[in-house]
């Protein structure tokens, strides 16, 4: 809930980041932002993945009827993320859209509204499992990798080397314990080589980072949970997460 | 014993050969039945209810004798349903005994989520006389297309248990499926069987089509008397704890007793006390006696060994949930031993029937009392007992969510009128009031979501024809509806599987499945945590694709599984007890001295309240203040009070930390003298209580709520918005299924009026929030309010304080919790 409130709070204050965490990927300076987004002040890139756009309708047409509002809420939220840092560059780290038919089949209205953000910027689609065809009737272009500013952009993370790797796919999310209260919230997850976006998509869920998915990704030592909180980022080392 | 009634020559001579007679109520049940009556029959057990209510189909069988080789179809002439699998099971072995010592031709089958398909099928072909099964089977068995040839010829329906299935979303189901029924075989009539209840009314009405032109209500035979149980509570040489729920106090006491007697059953609330309980008895189980564990989480095959082995009077003490609570005849039980409170003055009178199936013998019964307003509750229910007071709860309005199951289900068997289908769903007498908007609205549920923005309508499961009929898109739409059928939606669960130590890898396979344990409780845990499941102490080894591995462990501190739900609020009526109790000293004669000492210094240092007082004390303590508010309406209702009362608390300068809710009392703490701001004026008690909390505040307070998103889910399911998780189909972790949590955020930000939203609200005011009791309580209270303001805790409010710590509320701890760690990591940075 708290991402959604807060989209509607940003667009009206418009206001600066606040509440971001600075951190170095690869010797490259970014800010994580508590709506998801990932900053690249030093390329004036914002980086967001996995935004599931048109899940619903994924949903719809097998015949479970979920709200067809997600798409919307993820945009009102983009829309926040872009008005704070005003970036140059918008990359959207794959899984754009649910799967191959939701960018065809996407309602005129939030089609404007894209084009309405990628005005002036450029926007890099890179696919992704779901969507490995890239989009259809939008702004930007669509590729399997991006290779910019010393880093590199993919969905998936590489299991050969993840040095400067910033990707998506596995939609981080971490559990705090303290004093038997759990809170579970997505999040960065970074070991200072390689950055794993949290999802975007209002609808996308997550998976811990203790999961079998998240294996032999990360230096376990070095790896830092950046939380997604209310209002800021929550930083914790891996090895503090349970306490 | 009647000379009019007219039993064949069969059963005549078979009772003769017994050497017993019909009973009254059987005779007049048969009768009344014969005569084209539906009917309730209320006793209680061991009065031969089962026989009473198959009396008039099994005569009837008699009569039409057996169908020739080459005869026309013809479908089933009788339908029992029960709530539990395991009863159809045991009502099978029941009615064959007469049936085959009277040489009766007539065939006897049950069916269930267990029977083989191919055996499921063949039913269909050739449909037994009689069948035994379950509100699901039913439902499935009607949005098939076959259903009016095989319930056309339908004379009967047994409705086993009836009290326990109308109060549910299971009920609502069967309720609308009796709707169908009588379409198909207008002729048909209800027998209920029932335990004693509040209300017959109620269920009398029930039984009979409602709608416009509402049907008489069953007739009714009510059969009272019986011994009257012999129950005791359980004295102790030990302290009776302040607070806590599992009696570990009592374990020497109740193991005596397991000697003692041939067969006990112990009944406890919730399968963490069941867990425990299991555990300590083994622990001074010094004759290793044969005692076993029965709950809902455990493996099937565990379970019916279990069953098995006590009706072969192989056990000498069996530690259940409610899972045992319904009519299976569990072969010579002559002691049930009552764990915890029992909440409700009926449920413990159903329990107590579990000893001794003989109505003319007493049941014998021994309450064990986990604290000391148990120990008052106990004392409450036992005099309920005795006095044949009933507290069963009232047959609800029928939910939302079943009904939309049920449009589904209709257009899966045939494309439906939607008159005609709105006629017959009134006709059920939970849904009687339903308005032709809302039933509009959920049939566009169903089609399209019923959303505001209309963007499915070429994804619709169901459309209109050009003849006005709605019928079902595509064939994958029945199959969807047939694995998502049922109104029991259980938690993500994993399997247990126990493997060797340390056997992560390829070794680990094959092991012995334990049973289930949710996904949430494994979620905190980490390699090596011990947990106490199935009665063993198992240590967690790590989670593998649908199964959490763990080996056995001996650790001496284990966790326990958490198990949602299971906990009973406590009734209204034995609350209203409990409170009367409080207010007369001359009723505590009866209570144990410890109990008697603990309320006469009440006395002195504070005060007991009036029966309908609400009695508020302020006490300092530590470094913080505290509020006790003396409600007894149960843990739920007390929780959603807390709730209100803390965001009130805060507007009016308080500041609240936390609070902790029992069924007896609500505790609220924070750094500002409450008990001073109510002396000052600042805080007025009767605003602070006031019925408004019910509007604003409890609204602001849903959009955060943790139970209402639980609520959330099971419409979802119930409903048909997403798909019920299946055992072994599970996506992997990586493709998680779409969370329900989102979907509802999503939905109330962006359509709050939504029918499913309105379903879950509905539910909770019911269910887990318990608004409705809440609002009762306010009403009650309303310039009956006493505060007390003391300079220390008064011994009223020591079970609550101890509570404190060790219950909390689950989810509502938010951002505080991630600030704590990341300070850490903050510290550690910082550090020289």
């Amino acid at each position: 809930m708290h991402r959604l409130g807060l989209a509607a709070r940003i667009t009206l204050t418009n206001g600066v980041a606040v509440g971001g965490e600075e951190i170095l990927v690869h010797g490259v300076a970014a800010v994580c932002d508590p709506l998801g987004g990932l900053y690249l002040p030093e390329l004036g890139m914002l980086v967001v993945s996995d935004l599931h756009l048109e899940k619903g309708a994924a949903f719809a047409r097998r015949g479970m009827m979920l709200p067809p509002y997600d798409t919307i809420a993820t945009l009102n939220i983009l829309a926040a993320v872009i008005g704070r840092y005003d970036p140059k560059v918008v990359v959207s780290l794959g899984d754009n859209f649910h799967d191959r038919r939701g960018s065809e089949h996407l309602p005129a209205d939030l089609r404007a509204l894209i084009s309405g953000m990628a005005r002036g910027r450029d926007w890099i689609w890179i696919n992704g499992n779901h969507d490995p065809d890239g989009t259809v009737d939008l702004p930007g272009t669509a590729t399997d990798e991006l290779i910019y500013g010393g880093l590199v952009f993919r969905h998936e993370p590489s299991l050969i080397s993840g040095k400067g790797e910033i990707a998506g796919h596995l939609h981080p999310s971490a559990t705090v314990r303290r004093r038997e209260k759990s809170v579970r919230r997505p999040c960065f997850a970074c070991d200072g080589d390689r950055l794993v976006m949290p999802a975007f998509g209002v609808l996308a869920g997550g998976l811990d980072l203790r999961h079998r998915a998240m294996q032999g990704l990360f230096n376990h030592d070095a790896l830092v949970a950046h939380l997604l909180g209310r209002d800021r980022i929550y930083s914790v080392r891996y090895g503090n997460l349970l306490g | 014993m009647d000379s009019t009634i007219d039993l064949p020559v069969p059963f005549t001579r078979w009772f003769a050969e017994k050497g017993w007679r019909p009973r009254a109520h059987q005779l007049e049940l048969l009768a009344r039945a014969q005569g084209g009556e539906n009917m309730l029959l209320i006793a209680p057990t061991g009065a031969g209810k089962t026989l009473a209510g198959f009396l008039p189909s099994l005569t009837d069988l008699v009569r039409r004798g057996k169908l020739p080789p080459g005869s026309a179809f013809t479908g089933i002439h009788t339908l029992y349903v029960s709530p539990l699998k395991a009863l159809t099971v045991d009502i099978e072995r029941n009615l064959m005994k007469p049936v085959t010592e009277m040489g009766l031709a007539m065939t006897v089958e049950n069916r269930t989520g267990d029977t083989p398909q191919a055996k499921r099928q063949r039913q269909k072909l050739v449909p037994p006389d009689i069948l035994l099964t379950t509100p699901e089977q039913v439902a499935l068995l009607l949005a098939n297309k076959e259903a009016e040839r095989f319930f056309k010829d339908l004379k009967y329906i047994v409705l086993d248990e009836l009290h326990s299935l109308v109060t549910s979303k299971r009920g609502h189901l069967l309720s609308l499926g009796l709707g169908r029924i009588r379409r198909h075989a207008p002729q048909v009539k209800t027998i209920g069987l029932s335990a004693t209840v509040s209300d017959p009314m109620d269920l009398q009405r029930w039984l009979v089509p409602r709608g416009e032109a509402p049907a008489a209500p069953a007739g009714l035979v009510h059969v009272t008397g019986g011994a009257s149980p012999d129950i005791t509570i359980m004295g102790t040489e030990s302290r009776i704890p302040w607070s806590g729920h599992v009696s570990v106090y009592a374990i020497p006491e109740i193991y005596e007793e397991i000697k003692r007697h041939k067969t006990t059953l112990i009944f406890v609330n919730t399968r963490f006390q069941a867990e425990l309980l299991f555990q300590e008895l083994w622990t001074v189980n010094e004759e290793n006696l044969p005692i076993a564990l029965h709950h809902g989480s455990l493996h099937a095959g565990q379970r019916r060994k279990v069953e098995a082995a006590m009706s072969e009077n192989r056990l000498r003490a069996v530690v259940a949930t409610s899972t045992l609570d319904m009519g299976i005849d569990w072969g010579d039980v002559d002691l049930v031993v009552h764990v915890g409170a029992p909440k409700g003055a009926s449920r413990l009178a159903q329990r107590i029937g579990r000893a001794n199936h003989r109505m003319d013998e007493p049941s014998k019964a021994i309450l064990v009392p986990a604290n000391r307003f148990e120990v008052m509750e106990c004392q409450a229910a036992l005099d309920a007992n005795y006095l044949g007071a009933q507290d069963t709860p009232p047959v609800g309005e029928g939910a939302l969510d079943v009904l939309a199951q049920h449009v589904l289900g209709m257009a899966c068997a045939e494309p439906f009128d939607p008159l005609e289908l709105y006629d017959e769903i009134i006709s059920a007498s939970p849904y009687a009031d339903l308005s032709w908007e809302m039933f509009e609205r959920i049939v566009d549920f169903v089609a399209t979501g019923g959303y505001a923005l209309r963007s499915y309508e070429r994804y619709a499961k169901i459309r209109k024809t050009g003849d006005g009929r709605w019928r079902v898109s595509n064939p994958a739409i029945a199959m969807q509806y047939r694995l998502n059928l049922g109104t029991i939606v259980e938690a993500a669960e994993l399997s247990v599987r126990l493997v060797k130590r340390g056997a992560t890898g390829a070794v680990g396979r094959g092991g012995m499945t334990l049973g289930k344990v949710e996904e949430y409780f494994l979620e905190q845990l980490v390699h090596g945590d011990t947990f106490l499941f199935a009665g063993k102490v198992l240590r967690f080894e790590g989670i593998r694709e649908n199964e959490c591995l763990v080996s056995n462990a001996f650790s001496l501190d284990p966790k326990i599984p958490a198990y949602a739900g299971g906990k009973f609020p406590l009734t209204t009526y034995l609350a209203d007890q409990v409170r009367s109790m409080l207010a007369d000293p001359k009723r505590w004669q009866a209570l144990p001295d410890q109990v008697r000492d603990w309320l006469s210094i009440q006395q002195e240092r504070s005060m007991l309240p009036k029966k309908d007082e609400l009695l508020i004390e302020t006490f300092p303590r530590g470094k913080r203040f505290f509020m006790i508010a003396y409600c007894f309406e149960g843990r739920l209702a007390h929780q959603t009070l807390g709730m209100l009362l803390t965001r009130r608390l805060e507007r009016a300068g308080a500041h609240p930390l936390g609070f902790v809710a029992t069924d007896y009392s609500l505790a609220v703490w924070g750094l500002n003298d409450i008990g001073g701001m109510i002396g000052e004026g600042r805080i007025s008690l009767s605003e602070l209580f006031d019925e408004d909390m019910l509007g604003d505040d409890l609204e602001a307070w849903l959009a955060e709520s943790y139970m209402l998103k639980r609520t959330f889910r099971n419409c979802a399911v119930i409903s048909g918005l997403i798909e019920r998780r299946h055992p072994g189909k599970e996506k992997t972790g990586r493709q998680v299924t779409v969370s329900t949590d989102l979907i509802y955020d999503v939905l109330r930000t962006h359509e709050p009026d939504h029918i499913l939203l309105e379903a879950t609200r509905r539910d909770a005011a019911s269910g887990l929030l318990d608004i409705a009791r809440l609002g009762d309580m306010l009403k009650r209270i309303k310039g009956h309010i006493t505060h007390l303001d003391l300079d220390r805790v008064s011994p009223l409010a020591v079970p609550i304080m101890l509570e404190i710590g060790r219950e909390s509320v689950p989810g509502e701890a938010h951002d505080a919790v991630l600030k704590e760690a990341a300070d850490e990591l903050i510290a550690e940075a910082m550090s020289p």
